[in-house]
């Protein structure tokens, strides 16, 4: 990361794959550039405050809140925004069983569960369970998310029984 | 979005870092050292805190130790609550980190960050205050041990300039029978009515509590009256409740009444789950 001054730096990202290079706020938070500096907006600003969960992306494949993030932190991790996703199991099993409502919450959704299977490809139900409670759906759509997810995993708990 | 700008520093050495501070401090920019950095950024957004400047410590590999050294474990200042509870090397830090905020918050938020917060619950200092933790601590005039005893009193109390680097924690304590609840209002995330961690220790319990009062703490007068074996369960629990070191809260989580009723049904869960063990 080079500095033009103490305040500002122009950080080297690694974005979907490309990099991309971006001039910053030291205090701007990772959320802000991918909007406002490359117009990835499928990461949605929500309460801004790292408990909705709608901004999520994956930083070197951990689900993380965007919001949470200084770019400047982000040097040299991968980040992958809901645009770098292409017909994903999570994507389709979302679509098939209309995992939404209004859809504003989706992309944090999707990418947490992207996540959560690159992370953990065998989660079983607890483990889901926890991992979802970092998203909040206003609509309440979270019995077709639910459906969803279980369509994604080949899920089993402790004691055998499917999801 | 941050409504001013800070200075960004992200040092590779605890030196580095020293200076950097002392540097920043004489300037006039009040830095502070940043972690995970969540609290920072959302007090920040709320321009609760305006510091000029934040030292990133994420960079000095001695923060972010997780390991086993002889007979005791070290865990780097650094290391994030999620990667604490996967390596799970101390499994009542495990569930007292699984407790904060959300999980992919905890891919976030860090154990040192945890404990020098300026939010009451902190919970991930309780196991630590249980097991008689040290705490590794760099500053101006270099490294010094102390008993988290010495630094942890309602809050983390450190000179200016200092920073937590490592927790370590002896071998001793760290499989020892626990019991750990959190309890809050409503659901599984959010910020607990009443939590509760506790170990049994040569046939004593030993507990710690977040939640009760506007900060995390340990009482050795409560602990006494829970092993009064003289008296039945619902006495020592009275006598315990008695030694609170300061006012229940009162706060959007609940009153200060139904605060203590969880309190005292949280306190027999416990001493039933340990004398049970």
């Amino acid at each position: 990361m080079s500095s033009f001054d103490a305040d500002h730096h122009r950080v080297e990202l690694q974005v979907n794959g490309e990099q991309r290079t971006v001039r910053v706020r030291a205090a701007e938070t990772l959320l802000y550039t991918l909007r406002h500096h490359l117009g990835l907006t499928g990461c949605k600003p929500g309460c801004n405050n790292g408990d909705c969960g709608a901004c999520t992306i994956l930083v070197d494949s951990q689900p993380m809140k965007s919001c949470l993030m200084l770019t400047v932190e982000a040097w040299g991790k991968q980040i992958t925004t809901i645009e770098g996703l292409m017909g994903t199991d999570v994507q389709r099993a979302f679509a098939e069983n209309q995992a939404f409502q209004c859809g504003y919450c989706t992309p944090g959704f999707i990418m947490n569960c992207e996540g959560l299977r690159r992370v953990h490809p065998h989660a079983n139900e607890e483990t889901v369970r926890v991992w979802l409670e970092s998203n909040i759906c206003r609509c309440t759509s979270y019995e077709e998310i639910h459906r969803a997810v279980k369509d994604v995993f080949t899920l089993h708990t402790d004691k055998g029984r499917n999801l | 979005m941050i409504p001013f700008d800070f200075e960004y520093y992200h040092p590779s050495t605890i030196q580095m870092a020293v200076d950097l501070y002392q540097h920043l401090h004489e300037q006039g920019k009040r830095p502070l050292y940043y972690a995970g950095g969540t609290e920072i950024i959302t007090f920040a957004r709320a321009n609760s805190i305006q510091p000029g400047a934040v030292i990133d410590l994420k960079s000095i590999p001695e923060c972010n130790v997780l390991a086993m050294q002889k007979d005791m474990l070290i865990i780097g200042a650094c290391v994030t609550l999620s990667a604490l509870s996967e390596a799970n090397p101390f499994p009542l830090l495990s569930r007292a980190a699984q407790g904060v905020a959300d999980q992919t918050a905890r891919n976030k938020i860090t154990l040192g960050g945890n404990i020098s917060g300026r939010i009451h619950y902190r919970e991930a200092v309780l196991p630590l205050l249980l097991a008689n933790g040290r705490m590794v601590i760099a500053g101006t005039h270099g490294i010094r041990v102390t008993s988290i005893h010495q630094v942890f009193n309602q809050e983390l109390r450190l000179a200016g300039g200092e920073f937590i680097v490592q927790v370590q924690i002896d071998r001793d304590y760290i499989s020892l029978p626990f019991a750990y609840f959190k309890k809050r209002e409503i659901g599984h995330v959010g910020y607990p009515l009443v939590t509760l961690a506790a170990f049994r220790i040569n046939h004593e319990i030993r507990t710690a509590y977040s939640g009760v009062c506007a900060f995390p703490f340990r009482s050795a007068e409560i602990d006494e009256a829970l092993n009064d074996s003289s008296l039945p369960l619902a006495a020592r629990i009275e006598l315990a409740i008695g030694h609170l070191p300061a006012p229940l809260l009162d706060n959007v989580e609940g009153s200060p009444a139904y605060r203590e009723f969880v309190l005292k049904q949280t306190m027999a869960d416990a001493v039933h789950t340990l004398e049970r063990r």
